[in-house]
């Protein structure tokens, strides 16, 4: 399946212009903060709307601008591991778990509960509440969650920047397994290199897009 | 000499009766369609907002009595709405206590809405937005993360209704007179007693009554809203 796109995404004052056409299982997305890979991501998953241009996955027209078309974030059928969790504080572990797998129809259930909890290690986790998981822990039910969706595309946005260093070290063989056992296309955002190379089988650099003098403003950073 | 037991009267333990059945159905009628409107005013995209806005705060700040009388010329047995309603559907709310519970609920609904708005509005967006990338169509989003994230605002702001339609006087005495045991809630039988020369004595009880009910129901609502903060951190 490809990712094609080409895209123009107003972001505060100025915009952004990205292109970008991966076949890669895994691809990275790596870059300076302001090169606007998160805001990329966001465009993919429909949660923002860019001001011009189209956005194919496989025959799928997700947006394009021409044509009017933009599918809501509902029906694009991406699994979304933001960089926060952003897990249900209302449910508990299996709550978060299920919330998705009701609207993902048959010929979409590639990925079954158990194995799901199996292959996460979320088994002991199920009837916990979720306010007493470490950032892992969080992590795991996060990707659970999103793969019990059923995706036919999987973004993850930094998800081991919210952990301190060695439980980030006890996450990344999980996502290893993901990207050898499973077959959905990951788009992986990330600003390790060390992590990049580990995970991803191509990466896309994007340059810093910000205007030069607010760069200047801030000192160059990175 | 009064003994304790006859502080309040059969007359006032009617109203103190009827205050309670009213306040409760008003609250309880209107807060499906708070939720509803409290999400539609929170939500920055939908059409109409503004005008929707003005309308719902317009018993808050017009004269009572206008909202009363406008609510006797649109439900009142002649009303433009209120003769149809009585024909065809048989619901009379002219000089009944359905109309006072009508009254105190369009009284409170500001308050309600505000409170639920407010609730919404503290959610995060974020947990909406995960929820739609698991699939979600909006009104699974809305049914399944937003109202159960603003249970504990959508519930103070019914309390905060609740002690709002107990004390409604304007709205309730254009619209529904003060009947004794059909429209005459403590608030009304109140100011029925302060007609009655020489009847302080037995005003006070309902004063205080009226007082202490008002303020446990604030702090109810206060600490309802405080045990959310507490919840979604």
């Amino acid at each position: 399946m490809t990712l094609d796109l080409d895209l123009r995404l107003r972001r505060g004052a100025f915009e952004l212009a990205l292109r970008l056409s991966t076949e890669a299982r895994v691809t990275a997305l790596i870059g300076p903060s302001g090169s606007g890979k998160s805001t990329l991501l966001h465009a993919i998953a429909g949660i923002i709307e860019p001001s011009a241009g189209f956005l194919r996955w496989g025959d799928e027209t997700w947006f394009e601008r021409s044509k009017g078309i933009n599918k809501p974030p509902h029906q694009r059928r991406i699994g979304y591991v933001f960089q926060e969790s952003r897990l249900f504080p209302h449910l508990d572990v299996q709550g978060n778990l299920r919330f998705g797998m009701r609207y993902a129809t048959p010929p979409r259930s590639q990925f079954a509960y158990g194995s799901v909890v199996e292959m996460l290690a979320l088994g002991s986790l199920q009837q916990r509440s979720v306010h007493n998981l470490s950032g892992g822990e969080r992590q795991r039910v996060a990707i659970g969650r999103a793969l019990l969706a059923q995706p036919a595309l999987l973004l993850l946005d930094e998800p081991l920047s919210s952990i301190d260093r060695a439980h980030a070290d006890q996450l990344l063989p999980y996502l290893i397994r993901l990207r050898d056992d499973l077959q959905v296309p990951m788009i992986y955002v990330s600003h390790d290199p060390d992590e990049v190379s580990k995970v991803a089988q191509a990466v896309v650099q994007l340059g810093d897009q910000r205007p030069l003098f607010e760069r200047w403003q801030k000192g160059m950073p990175d | 000499m009064e003994s304790h037991a006859s502080l309040l009267g059969p007359a006032e333990w009617a109203a103190l009766g009827l205050s309670l059945k009213v306040a409760l159905v008003a609250t309880l009628a209107s807060l499906p369609f708070a939720i509803v409107v409290a999400y539609w005013l929170a939500a920055d995209k939908l059409p109409g907002r503004s005008l929707l806005d003005a309308l719902v705060h317009l018993p808050l700040v017009m004269p009572p009595v206008v909202t009363g009388y406008l609510l006797l010329v649109l439900l009142g047995r002649r009303g433009l709405v209120g003769e149809w309603l009585e024909q065809h559907l048989g619901i009379v709310f002219a000089f009944r206590w359905t109309g006072a519970a009508l009254a105190a609920a369009v009284m409170a609904f500001p308050l309600m809405v505000r409170a639920i708005r407010l609730a919404y509005e503290n959610t995060d967006a974020g947990l909406r937005q995960a929820a739609a990338s698991l699939g979600a169509p909006p009104v699974a989003v809305f049914l399944r993360v937003s109202v159960p994230l603003a249970w504990p605002g959508i519930v103070a702001g019914a309390v905060l209704a609740f002690a709002k339609a107990l004390g409604e006087f304007g709205a309730t005495i254009t619209f529904v007179s003060s009947i004794p045991g059909q429209t005459q809630t403590l608030a009304l039988s109140i100011y029925n007693q302060m007609q009655v020369p020489g009847g302080e004595h037995r005003l006070w009880p309902m004063v205080l009554l009226a007082t202490g009910l008002s303020f446990a129901a604030l702090f109810l609502s206060e600490a309802l809203v405080r045990r959310s903060r507490q919840r979604l951190e």
